[in-house]
């Protein structure tokens, strides 16, 4: 974005993994599945790379920020001076304790996901996934879909529960125990056992259950732990302004980023590809901007979730004491698009394949529609 | 000189980003398939051909140079 927007000055990309940028979605999908390889996950060819002219420090850590003098301070010592800097240093994955075990893995990056998906290829007895939310639903997928026994573990009475409400968090339980899923729900983990690799899960319930393989997908913590002490304001991400600036000279963006979305009045911080993309954009126009043309960052946020043959998308903000009205189709035929509504107002649009109806009441939420006007839209349909 | 709309059928997945950013090029109907409503929509679209490219989650659209 910064080379369209025609900046001409140098440009340092700092990363702690050593791989070249590449997509997310597949990882959890067709790559652990073994339908793509690797190569299909790049998001830039080398030329295109080569074209931006930047200077890349790959399989390198941002240690420290000195937010007065724009400079990043590297793993190694090294420090990099700049007059605009970037925060997206993403999340990491909430970890269990492992007692030592080998098999628990969490998937976040590439070499976790080589590292599941080379375990799911050994043919594991049982797989079991800690988690129901949308990373553990597309694990327990891929592994059902590769044919093998699959556990899913999550604390919660229903999965997503808290997100999508229990009627639509239901259909996403009953969706996985169509697929042969063992689904143990309101169950947490205690810990594991085995003898230098995982064997059993203990539960919380008391019981414990044998497994082989362990994915957990537990949730996300941003990564801030190098910002302590900067002068920037942590809480739950870096905390910005609207229009995503941290500080003079220094904006954020992605799963680390929390700001206030005035669209829907709540300060904010999302976990989705598409607002990786989007946020970042907008973050690299901040920077470029004077103070008196920056605009305020307001999207309707927007994912997607593949488990067997289903399309789930939200867009907007979903929670469990909104108002739910199902507009089309049926949650008995697993195909259906549903809004939510709260304090008079669209605010969010679910479809489990109708991706139709989810990009259509998206454009409605990102127009303060009424959720009295959009159900007498729907109906009119 | 002008330019043609491309869909790889094969990448694509129907998450509709493309049908939002411009509808009068883009479909996804009822039966969760892609349809592409015009194929040489023109420079004035150009721009919004170039979104619906770029935050495609698939990078299933691109354009031919005719």
């Amino acid at each position: 974005m910064l080379r369209r927007e025609g900046f001409d000055g140098a440009i340092t990309i700092i990363g702690d993994e050593p791989h070249q940028p590449y997509d997310r979605p597949p990882l959890s999908k067709q790559l652990l599945a073994g339908e793509w390889e690797q190569d299909r996950i790049a998001l830039s060819d080398d030329e295109s790379l080569q074209d931006l002219g930047a200077d890349w420090r790959l399989g390198r850590r941002a240690a420290g920020l000195d937010v007065a003098n724009r400079t990043v301070t590297l793993d190694d010592g090294s420090t990099v001076a700049a007059d605009g800097i970037l925060i997206a240093t993403g999340a990491r994955c909430r970890e269990l304790p492992t007692n030592g075990l080998d098999g628990i893995y969490t998937l976040r990056g590439l070499d976790d996901c080589l590292a599941i998906r080379a375990e799911l290829e050994d043919s594991p007895q049982r797989v079991a996934v800690v988690g129901a939310g949308f990373i553990g639903a597309e694990v327990a997928a891929t592994a059902r879909e590769r044919g093998l026994e699959v556990t899913v573990i999550e604390a919660l009475p229903v999965p997503l529960g808290r997100v999508l409400g229990t009627e639509v968090g239901t259909v996403c339980a009953d969706v996985h125990r169509d697929h042969g899923v063992d689904l143990r729900l309101g169950v947490g983990v205690d810990g594991f056992d085995g003898h230098g690799r995982v064997e059993r899960v203990n539960l919380s319930d008391g019981t414990s259950m044998d497994a082989d393989v362990v994915v957990v997908g537990i949730g996300v913590i941003p990564n801030t732990e190098w910002l302590e002490g900067s002068g920037l304001e942590l809480d739950n991400g870096v905390v910005c302004d609207e229009t995503c600036l941290a500080a003079p000279g220094i904006a954020a963006a992605g799963d680390v980023a929390r700001w206030p979305n005035r669209l829907f009045g709540e300060i904010m911080r999302v976990e989705h590809w598409d607002n990786a993309i989007a946020q970042g954009q907008h973050a690299a126009l901040r920077l470029l901007a004077s103070d008196d043309e920056a605009q305020p960052y307001a999207p309707v946020p927007w994912f997607w979730s593949d488990q067997y043959d289903r399309k789930i998308q939200l867009a907007g903000r979903a929670r469990p004491d909104d108002e739910v009205r199902i507009i089309t189709g049926s949650t008995e035929e697993r195909r259906f698009a549903a809004l939510y509504g709260r304090a008079g107002r669209l605010v969010g649009v679910l479809g489990f394949n109708r991706p139709r109806h989810v990009m259509k009441y998206r454009n409605l939420i990102e127009q303060g529609t009424s959720f009295e006007e959009a159900i007498k839209i729907a109906e009119q349909e | 000189m002008g330019y043609r709309v491309v869909v790889d059928y094969d990448l694509c997945e129907s998450n509709a980003i493309c049908m939002q950013v411009a509808p009068d090029i883009f479909e996804v109907r009822d039966d969760d398939f892609l349809y592409l409503l015009n194929e040489t929509p023109g420079d004035e679209a150009r721009e919004r051909v170039n979104e619906s490219i770029q935050r495609c989650p698939k990078q299933a659209i691109s354009v031919a140079e005719e």
